[in-house]
């Protein structure tokens, strides 16, 4: 039970029962759907990129608690910051997600995002944490209208 | 379920040889001794491959070390005991679906290899553009893609039967769709997300009534009970091993004779042909025509050491045994609120899929684990049907001939730790 409630901390429970930014923004100029294959999840992000700034972000979509709350956390993260910032916080969360980066002292950003380490514990739920932050990767790479998939690595 | 028509003994704690002595059986499957998290193990996931018990690793084994060469080749000993050994799985295979003729059978990696086989082989000679097949919508991935790969190469036309919401197949509605244009229906047997059993004789019947062939897909349903293709007359019967107990790929494609002997080969390859020659080559008989390359050898031998094992345990004690469990899982899962189950068809195989409240299928199945029960948790392959029903995924338990009462409560107090969580 103590393991579970590392995974399931309560900041996690919470995003998944009340996710922030969830609906998309009213001035969004990009988004993007992810899907998991394996389990159906579905995540559309959506962006109001502007100047290379992140202005405002949301989501819509249906998943575990893990990605839920995964994706709410995200939205908090990214907004404000430069696409370049996002991305860049993508693949230190990607790392530490999948026990590369064990050191994650002093990364402020990181450090807010510690609350899902508990799933680097179950390999077959980090698809599940890092499925909205792929999304976002290809909102903001592609413009408008691409699918992710977390089978498609 | 006609044992069922009687008051059983407890299925659990009966020691006399009438009736189904779990302990006893458990013990021939070396994995179940395993603990996982320092629990005892669960597994309630037999409907998506089940254990091997030690009848079918010692089958294997007893191939690979005593008799293994390849087969319907070599001159000497050894190939000859390989292939008599192969011959002979394929005749218990016969039996076990009292087919007409070993010839009947033809073995493959699984049933979507089985379907495959049929679209592309069946498909691929006898149905043209807007001949109709008809699917369900109970039906598993594997029997929805290849034959829209079929429409996509020649233009057939997929109809599928509806369910009702309790999960069964609306006959009425299924009769409506035959017409002159249907020239296959391709059903499960056993829905393997729902459990719901289909009447496959009558599907059948109305089909062959329309002159159109009949595919069942009976992946979940050989585990649980007898079948006999024969009874119920359809021309083309598929299954996989690893779900009786046997190894994983190796399956069987059941047809009927004359309609095997029908079809041109699937692939190309040695094994298959009767002469070869750079203008024309000639194909062999069924079923070996369907067998290009060398076969798993050693699955198959296994595959009959799993069906001698079931058949030794008798497929009605075990159907007895598992309706109990089914009964008492369901009754012990309803009385959870919040918790919804899905797939209600007064007949049903062991099979209890479910949803709750405020909890993600994923997020069930993470916690149960950690509890040592293995359960399925997701869409089951079936898309259409979980989109039928408005849900993306469930929780699927599935009892085989090993699970105990014992591990029904468990998986109902594994359930309870789900509502500790996410309240």
């Amino acid at each position: 039970m103590s393991d579970l409630r590392d995974l399931y901390q309560e900041v996690i429970l919470d995003h998944n029962r009340k996710p922030r930014n969830f609906g998309r923004p009213p001035h969004a100029n990009c988004e993007a759907r992810g899907d998991n294959p394996l389990c159906g999840d579905k995540v559309t992000v959506y962006l109001a990129l502007e100047d290379g700034v992140v202005k405002d972000v949301g989501f819509e979509g249906r998943g575990c608690a893990i990605s839920m709350a995964s994706a709410s956390l995200m939205t908090e993260m990214v907004k404000g910051k430069t696409a370049a910032e996002a991305q860049a916080l993508f693949r230190r969360f990607q790392a530490a997600m999948t026990g590369q980066d064990e050191a994650v002292g002093g990364d402020e950003d990181l450090d807010k995002l510690a609350v899902l380490s508990g799933v680097r514990e179950y390999p077959m739920r980090v698809k599940c944490a890092t499925l909205s932050w792929h999304t976002l990767a290809a909102a903001m790479a592609n413009g408008n209208g691409a699918t992710v998939s977390t089978e498609t690595e | 379920m006609s044992a069922l028509g009687h008051p059983q003994p407890s299925p659990v704690f009966g020691s006399n040889l009438s009736t189904f002595d779990v302990e006893r059986v458990r013990a021939d499957f070396p994995i179940l001794s395993k603990r996982i998290y320092d629990r005892p193990l669960v597994f309630l996931d037999s409907a998506a491959s089940a254990q091997k018990p030690r009848a079918v690793i010692d089958a294997v084994r007893h191939c690979y070390e005593e008799e293994y060469a390849n087969i319907h080749r070599g001159v000497y000993y050894l190939s000859a005991r390989a292939t008599a050994a192969y011959e002979e799985a394929r005749a218990k295979v016969q039996r076990f679906l009292n087919a007409r003729d070993p010839r009947e059978i033809v073995f493959v990696r699984g049933a979507t290899e089985a379907i495959n086989l049929v679209a592309l082989s069946y498909g691929g000679r006898f149905l043209k553009e807007g001949d109709e097949v008809v699917l369900s919508t109970l039906e598993h991935h594997s029997n929805i893609v290849p034959w829209q790969l079929l429409r996509d190469r020649i233009g057939i036309v997929i109809r599928v039967v509806p369910i009702d919401d309790a999960g069964e197949l609306r006959l009425d509605a299924y009769e409506k769709l035959l017409g002159p244009r249907t020239k296959l229906v391709a059903v499960t047997h056993i829905s393997n997300a729902l459990g719901t059993i289909t009447p496959v004789a009558e599907i059948t019947r109305l089909a062959h009534k329309h002159g159109a062939k009949v595919l069942i897909d009976g992946c979940q349903a050989v585990p649980h009970q007898a079948v006999d293709v024969r009874a119920i007359d359809c021309d083309f019967y598929t299954f996989s091993g690893h779900k009786l107990y046997g190894p994983s790929g190796i399956g069987v494609l059941y047809g009927k004779a004359e309609i095997l002997e029908a079809m041109p080969p699937y692939q190309g390859g040695g094994d298959m042909i009767r002469s070869v020659s750079f203008e024309k080559t000639e194909y062999a008989d069924v079923p070996q025509r369907f067998e290009a390359g060398t076969p798993h050898i050693a699955g198959a031998i296994g595959l009959g050491a799993a069906i001698d094992y079931v058949t030794g345990l008798d497929q009605d004690r075990i159907a007895a045994h598992e309706q109990a469990l089914l009964a008492y899982a369901t009754d012990r899962l309803s009385g959870i609120p919040g918790l919804r189950i899905l797939g209600t068809a007064p007949e049903k195989a062991s099979i209890v899929s479910f949803t709750m409240e405020g909890a993600h299928p994923h997020d069930i199945g993470t916690i149960l684990d950690r509890s040592g029960i293995a359960v399925r948790a997701g869409h089951h392959c079936t898309q259409p049907l979980m989109d039928r029903f408005g849900v993306a995924g469930t929780v699927r338990a599935s009892f085989g001939l090993y699970n105990t009462i014992e591990e029904v409560d468990a998986l109902a107090e594994g359930i309870q730790r789900v509502k500790e969580i996410f309240g």
